[in-house]
């Protein structure tokens, strides 16, 4: 049994950093996320069995390289910024993913574009899944919608990164990171043990040096490593999508949605639940490997479905790929940090399927 | 006339076979070089500055607790050389790069080699914040005043009326700013333990150039902070020189301009 605390999201995933065996976080302060450096400089040299290195680096973009580094030598390593920040990492992520370093990164995801706003919004959810930086890559996106899970993403995380050899990112936003909220934390991690044979830390004599680089110059060698990553792509998709349903059984609506907005949208389901239509959830929480096949499965056999998102409308897109055109995907969503309420949603939801208006 | 028994090369008498045994052998390539054939220019000073980085991690017995951190540029490949661990970096992150790896690795060796675009344009910002953090890195900066691997474009430490592909008729200050002097800018800040300029265009050089990197390696084993070695160096291909028109380029323009020696020297 672990320690049960009361916390905003942002410390419990610091804190589930350093009780996950963290070596080193390299970080720079950013709204709506500065507290996890906060927490960590605030909290390391009370904690003399945790070993975590941290620095406040000069940039996001040195913060992203030292993660190279760290990651490098074998260590597990892990930044964490918001969306203007996220962007000036893509260059590292994309290095990182090529030369295949675990570790993880947590964007709590603001209004954008450009500088923004500092309330919280999922307009990333095409740069976090996508790739974002140059190349054919993905990274593993897990979306917690709660403290507790922010906290349970860390670990889970770091053992995908590890396990993988990925960078591993926690895409949350702004509200997730802010809001307090009772979260029970596993014991601290003392001796963690991780093979890893590639790892830079200096070649003895026994072995031949380990070069960590993303440059192979000849195409058909480039190619050969973009064919292992989607091979690897490949497994995740198999082995580890993640997924939550809510009152999905008899459902004759569905709405999809993560993170926040699946948490409101669970009040949404209620609410429509009240007026006797049946109504239900699928909240990704992998949002890469994508959770397809329930959508297709639940999907395909209900009237309509209502993709709810804090931006323009992005997962919608994989929400239509998923079902293949055997149901209508209508969409609602706010953006530049405006939170949707469930009753709004739940008047669009009426409007679209039930009184059949169109939009 | 030659006694056949020497070696000719060009019209001169370089050495007589007698003196090839194994007795006299005075010169090794050192464990820590791999054998793989370098793809530097003929005449280009990245072979030897690479040399004597790696000679002094095999003298002072280092090839296990050395980690280096390759550039992006010509010496892009300096990993398939040197006979160590080491980490590829993206364009100018060669030090943040570093600054990872000692951080969790604080008791092994860690050195980045990097160019002036590397360093002093595109990395400038990693360069200057590693170096003010006092980070217990060597920093091996290769000055060659052009952007080798992309064909000759203009560096930060182009010469002013220098040409390059990218300042066809010469650099012009007004437009393009002043050849940046980064050895000397990182050379007040405190987290700068000990910063040098040197050549590899003679043998006596070179000899300074290693003695140079051996005194960082001795410093970063004390823990004292950043050490900074500029090494000027050449660039025939791009310059559109002969190796040995080169280093007279060298001789005659840089070095007056990037003056040799020592600019901070701890205090003992």
């Amino acid at each position: 049994m672990g320690d049960v605390k009361l916390m905003k999201g942002n410390e419990a995933l610091a804190e589930a950093a350093i009780r996950s065996g963290c070596d080193a976080y390299f970080g720079y302060p950013i709204t709506p996320q500065s507290e996890v450096l906060e927490y960590l400089a605030r909290e390391l040299p009370n904690r003399k069995n945790a070993a975590m290195k941290i620095l406040q680096a000069e940039s996001e973009v040195a913060a992203i390289n030292m993660i190279y580094g760290a990651a490098g030598a074998g260590k597990r390593a892990m930044t964490t910024s918001s969306s203007p920040g996220i962007s000036l990492m893509q260059e590292g992520l994309s290095y990182i993913a090529s030369a295949e370093l675990p570790c993880l990164l947590a964007n709590i995801n603001r209004g954008g574009p450009g500088l923004g706003t500092i309330q919280p919004a999922q307009g990333d959810y095409f740069q976090s899944t996508k790739g974002g930086g140059h190349g054919d890559y993905h990274l593993i996106v897990l979306a917690p919608s709660s403290v507790q899970e922010m906290a349970d993403h860390v670990r889970l995380g770091f053992d995908l990164a590890d396990k993988y050899r990925n960078p591993v990112m926690i895409l949350s936003d702004g509200a997730v990171g802010q809001m307090m909220e009772k979260v029970e934390f596993p014991e601290q991690i003392t001796n963690l043990q991780v093979d890893k044979p590639w790892a830079t830390v200096g070649k003895p004599k026994s072995r031949e040096r380990n070069i960590i680089t993303s440059l192979h110059i000849d195409p058909h060698e480039m190619e050969a490593i973009n064919l292992r990553l989607q091979e690897k792509y490949k497994v995740l998709k198999k082995n580890e999508v993640r997924y939550q349903t809510f009152m999905t059984d008899d459902a004759e609506y569905l709405i999809v949605a993560y993170g926040l907005a699946a948490r409101i949208s669970q009040k949404v389901v209620e609410l429509l639940r009240e007026q006797n239509v049946k109504a239900g959830l699928i909240r990704p929480i992998t949002l890469f490997p994508f959770p397809s096949e329930i959508i297709k499965q639940v999907g395909s056999r209900v009237k309509g479905i209502l993709d709810v998102e804090m931006n323009a409308g992005q997962m919608i897109e994989d929400v239509r790929l998923s079902i293949e055109g055997k149901t209508r995907v209508e969409f609602y969503g706010r953006m530049g940090g405006v939170i949707p309420t469930p009753e709004e949603i739940f008047e669009h939801f009426e409007k679209i399927f039930l009184k059949g208006e169109s939009k | 006339m030659t006694d056949k028994s020497d070696v000719l090369v060009g019209d001169q008498i370089l050495i007589s076979e007698d003196v090839c045994r194994i007795e006299n052998l005075v010169y090794e390539k050192p464990e820590t070089l791999t054998d793989t054939v370098m793809h530097y220019c003929p005449g280009c000073g990245h072979g030897v500055a690479h040399r004597i980085i790696m000679e002094v991690v095999d003298e002072m017995d280092l090839q296990e607790d050395t980690i280096g951190v390759a550039p992006v540029g010509c010496s892009v490949f300096a990993y398939h050389y040197m006979n160590i661990d080491m980490q590829e970096a993206a364009h100018g992150r060669a030090t943040a790069v570093a600054t990872g790896i000692k951080r969790v690795l604080p008791d092994k060796f860690v050195f980045t080699y990097q160019g002036d675009g590397d360093l002093a344009a595109i990395g400038t910002a990693e360069t200057i914040h590693s170096i003010n953090r006092g980070e217990n890195i060597l920093i091996v900066f290769i000055n060659n005043a052009v952007y080798g691997m992309t064909s000759g474009q203009m560096a930060p430490t182009t010469l002013e009326g220098m040409t390059s592909t990218t300042s066809p008729y010469g650099r012009d200050i007004k437009t393009m700013g002043h050849p940046l002097k980064i050895a000397d800018m990182i050379s007040i800040l405190p987290g700068a333990h000990y910063v040098t300029r040197q050549a590899v265009n003679t043998p006596a050089n070179v000899r300074k150039a290693k003695k140079a990197i051996q005194k960082s390696f001795e410093y970063q084993k004390l823990g004292k902070g950043t050490c900074f070695v500029e090494i000027v160096s050449n660039c025939p291909s791009n310059w559109k020189s002969t190796p040995v028109e080169s280093n007279k380029f060298v001789v005659e323009k840089l070095i007056p301009f990037y003056p040799l020696g020592d600019i901070k020297v701890p205090k003992e």
